[in-house]
């Protein structure tokens, strides 16, 4: 891991599981030993509005909100948002969203969360395994199937 | 000292950590009323085993967080900033009658308005009622401040503020625990202490100056041994700031220096004066109002203001750059999200449609039916405060016209009708319009806005067992009111807005009780119901 701040910017709307997927990133990164901070607005945002969640890991994070236009990665989960949150990312940062996923179809969109991290698990160096393992962790075993299949779909989706 | 346990490292929100040091440093009692950002700190604490109630309101918590203190038991009370409020009158005078136990009183403030009616700095409470006050800068330091306003509490008999706000309680940071050794606590048991107790004017005026002497030992602990961090960095330009913002002043200016302490009242002013003497320029980075300026000034302290166009909302790195670069360009406007509304279904929904139908000047409360006041209903003319929708449309229906009045109703939910509605129902049929008047409560079982606590009106406690219920329809007719109704209004919606007419058409103060649980509720509150059925047969 270098030695520089990753930003993820985690967006879409209220009851999408925005804060889960930011949970899940900030978990994958504290396992792997570095300093972590996670930044979330909840409230009135839950009630079916926008929200938006950061997450920053490296050796070492002051803010806990990503700075405008310095996000390394946005994840948006619901098209409508990406207008809203392109300003988060940095020149040359990398936007993933449904359209990211070309057409594969989830058994649920309601894990259109996971399978987007899928597709950010390929950016980073973390082991798919702590991926699964922390995505497991923040589901109910019933759901357990499904998210390792939409988690595989994103994996699948990614091109560079 | 040597840490009793093994450390360990977790990822913990700025509320979990609290409620984890109160755990670790054996709080006997936990109070508050629920209200973002502070909800999750009592309800973390019950999860860790610890006892945490709800209380009716703040000031009620407050003062019962009092009792367990004066009992000798340590004991934390939550609330957002706009609680203090209405915990204000105990809070002033509980800092004359000092405290047993450790008092530990969380206030939670919102700058930016996330999900709050002001963006108030509570900062200058702990002035004006001169009670010491902890500003942590993150989960680490929520934990390490919760001990530390124990131990200070304990050490100088007095309550203590611990001043958070939205970022520090919602942002989830690195937390090795245990960060500082908390003192062990006395055993509980009653002491009659009458002259410190019972604020009587004889006793309260030695009280007021017991209390400036503590507080001025309590500045010199602070300038000695006090949790200040300072950062030597150039000499060039010299950061003073608190809480957050020290996040962003270390990343927007890492080459600055910053003087940052962790008691901001009362604050360690010698310090803070050697730190700007050592600086060319001595630049205050504080969120919200000139709190560490005027104090720094008050104590001829040399030190820049942030312009003024950045005393509104949250500081931000970028914010920060803007200030220290002189930067006075219109900010970027972040693109308008999409608005949160009623969830689909809602019941609320079914009395706000009604509510526009019969045209009605509608005073409103604070909660999810505020969001009456966005599209489609638009269907809500006042929102001022917890519980005052019920004054404020009495104030109307005084002083309109007869046919202007006859048109207002006051809106109010649950939770908020036990909070603060209780005593406006009073002054309704104390002083009555002469054109009668129509309350609304919309009951939908929980205080849905804040994540489903339970309240007195549940009849469940905070871990969702059975207890005393407070009934609305009876507590209003023995308060005297003739006219009271209970209504689903999602079975039948015209029959609603027919009784609410009917009502209005009255000229009689009338009750009317719109009940239906909460949709995101239903589940858990019948899971509730059936486990507390159990255990009773």
């Amino acid at each position: 891991m270098n030695s520089k701040v990753t930003n993820v910017v985690v967006a879409g709307l209220g009851g999408q599981g925005v804060l889960k997927a930011s949970d899940i990133i900030a978990d994958v990164a504290f396992g792997a030993g570095l300093d972590v901070k996670k930044s979330e607005i909840h409230g009135m945002s839950q009630r079916g509005g926008s929200v938006s969640s950061d997450v920053r890991f490296g050796p070492l994070v002051f803010s806990p909100m990503v700075p405008e236009g310095e996000a390394d990665f946005l994840l948006v989960l619901e098209e409508t948002q990406v207008e809203v949150n392109r300003s988060m990312l940095k020149p040359g940062g990398v936007l993933i969203d449904p359209s990211t996923l070309q057409g594969r179809k989830l058994r649920s969109e309601k894990s259109i969360n996971v399978a987007l991290l899928g597709v950010l698990s390929r950016y980073l160096e973390f082991p798919e395994e702590a991926w699964i393992e922390a995505v497991l962790a923040h589901l109910a075993p019933k759901l357990h199937a499904l998210n390792r299949e939409s988690f595989q779909i994103g994996r699948d989706a990614w091109s560079q | 000292m040597a840490p009793s346990v093994a450390s360990r490292r977790q990822i913990l929100s700025g509320d979990e950590a609290v409620a984890l040091a109160a755990h670790d440093a054996g709080v006997q009692f936990g109070t508050g009323y629920p209200g973002t950002p502070s909800t999750e700190i009592l309800e973390s604490f019950e999860a860790l085993g610890g006892h945490a109630q709800w209380a009716p309101n703040e000031k009620v918590a407050l003062e019962v967080g009092i009792g367990a203190s004066f009992a000798g038991a340590r004991a934390l009370v939550t609330m957002k900033h706009v609680g203090l409020n209405v915990a204000a009158d105990p809070l002033f005078t509980v800092a004359y009658t000092g405290v047993r136990g450790a008092l530990v009183i969380v206030s939670a403030d919102d700058p930016g308005l996330a999900s709050s009616q002001n963006e108030q700095d509570n900062r200058r409470f702990a002035v004006a009622a001169g009670v010491p006050m902890f500003e942590p800068a993150d989960s680490q330091e929520s934990y390490d401040f919760t001990l530390r306003a124990i131990e200070v509490s304990e050490r100088w008999s007095t309550p203590v503020l611990l001043r958070m706000t939205t970022r520090v309680c919602h942002s989830k940071t690195i937390v090795r625990t245990p960060g500082y050794p908390a003192p062990p606590a006395a055993p509980v048991e009653f002491v009659r202490d009458i002259p410190s107790h019972v604020m009587i004017p004889a006793y309260a005026r030695p009280a007021h100056r017991r209390l400036r002497a503590k507080l001025a030992e309590m500045a010199k602990w602070n300038d000695a041994e006090g949790p200040t961090v300072v950062f030597e960095g150039g000499t060039d330009i010299g950061i003073v700031t608190s809480g957050i913002a020290f996040q962003h002043v270390r990343e927007a200016c890492p080459g600055a220096s910053v003087f940052k302490p962790g008691m901001t009242y009362p604050l360690p002013l010698v310090r803070m004066l050697e730190f700007a003497d050592s600086v060319h320029l001595c630049l205050a980075i504080e969120e919200g109002d000139p709190y560490l300026v005027e104090q720094a000034r008050n104590a001829g302290i040399a030190i820049e203001d942030k312009p003024e166009a950045f005393r509104f909302g949250e500081l931000t790195v970028s914010r920060v750059r803007r200030i220290v670069e002189g930067d006075l360009s219109p900010e970027p406007k972040p693109l308008p999200g999409k608005p949160p509304s009623l969830c689909p279904g809602c019941p609320h929904r079914t009395v706000f449609t009604a509510l526009r139908h019969l045209d009605c000047i509608v005073s409103g409360d604070i909660g999810c039916y505020s969001l009456g006041v966005l599209p489609p209903f638009e269907a809500m003319d006042a929102l001022v405060c917890m519980g005052a929708s019920i004054g404020v449309g009495l104030g109307m229906r005084h002083v309109l016209p007869p046919e202007q009045a006859r048109r207002v109703v006051s809106v109010i939910g649950d939770s908020t009708f036990v909070h603060s509605g209780l005593t406006g129902l009073a002054e309704m049929i104390y002083n009555p319009p002469p054109t009668g008047h129509v309350l609304l409560i919309l009951d939908n079982g929980t205080t849905a806005m804040t994540g489903m606590q339970e309240h007195p009106g549940t009849g469940r406690t905070l871990d969702h067992h059975k207890t005393g219920k407070l009934v609305f329809e009876d507590v209003a007719r023995a308060m005297g009111i003739r006219r009271v109704h209970v209504m689903d209004p999602t079975l039948n919606p015209d029959a609603f807005e027919e009784l609410v007419k009917s009502c209005l058409d009255s000229g009689e103060l009338c009750l009317v009780i719109a009940r239906r649980d909460c949709l995101l509720a239903t589940a858990s509150i019948r899971q509730y119901e059936k486990c507390n059925e159990q255990q009773s047969n």
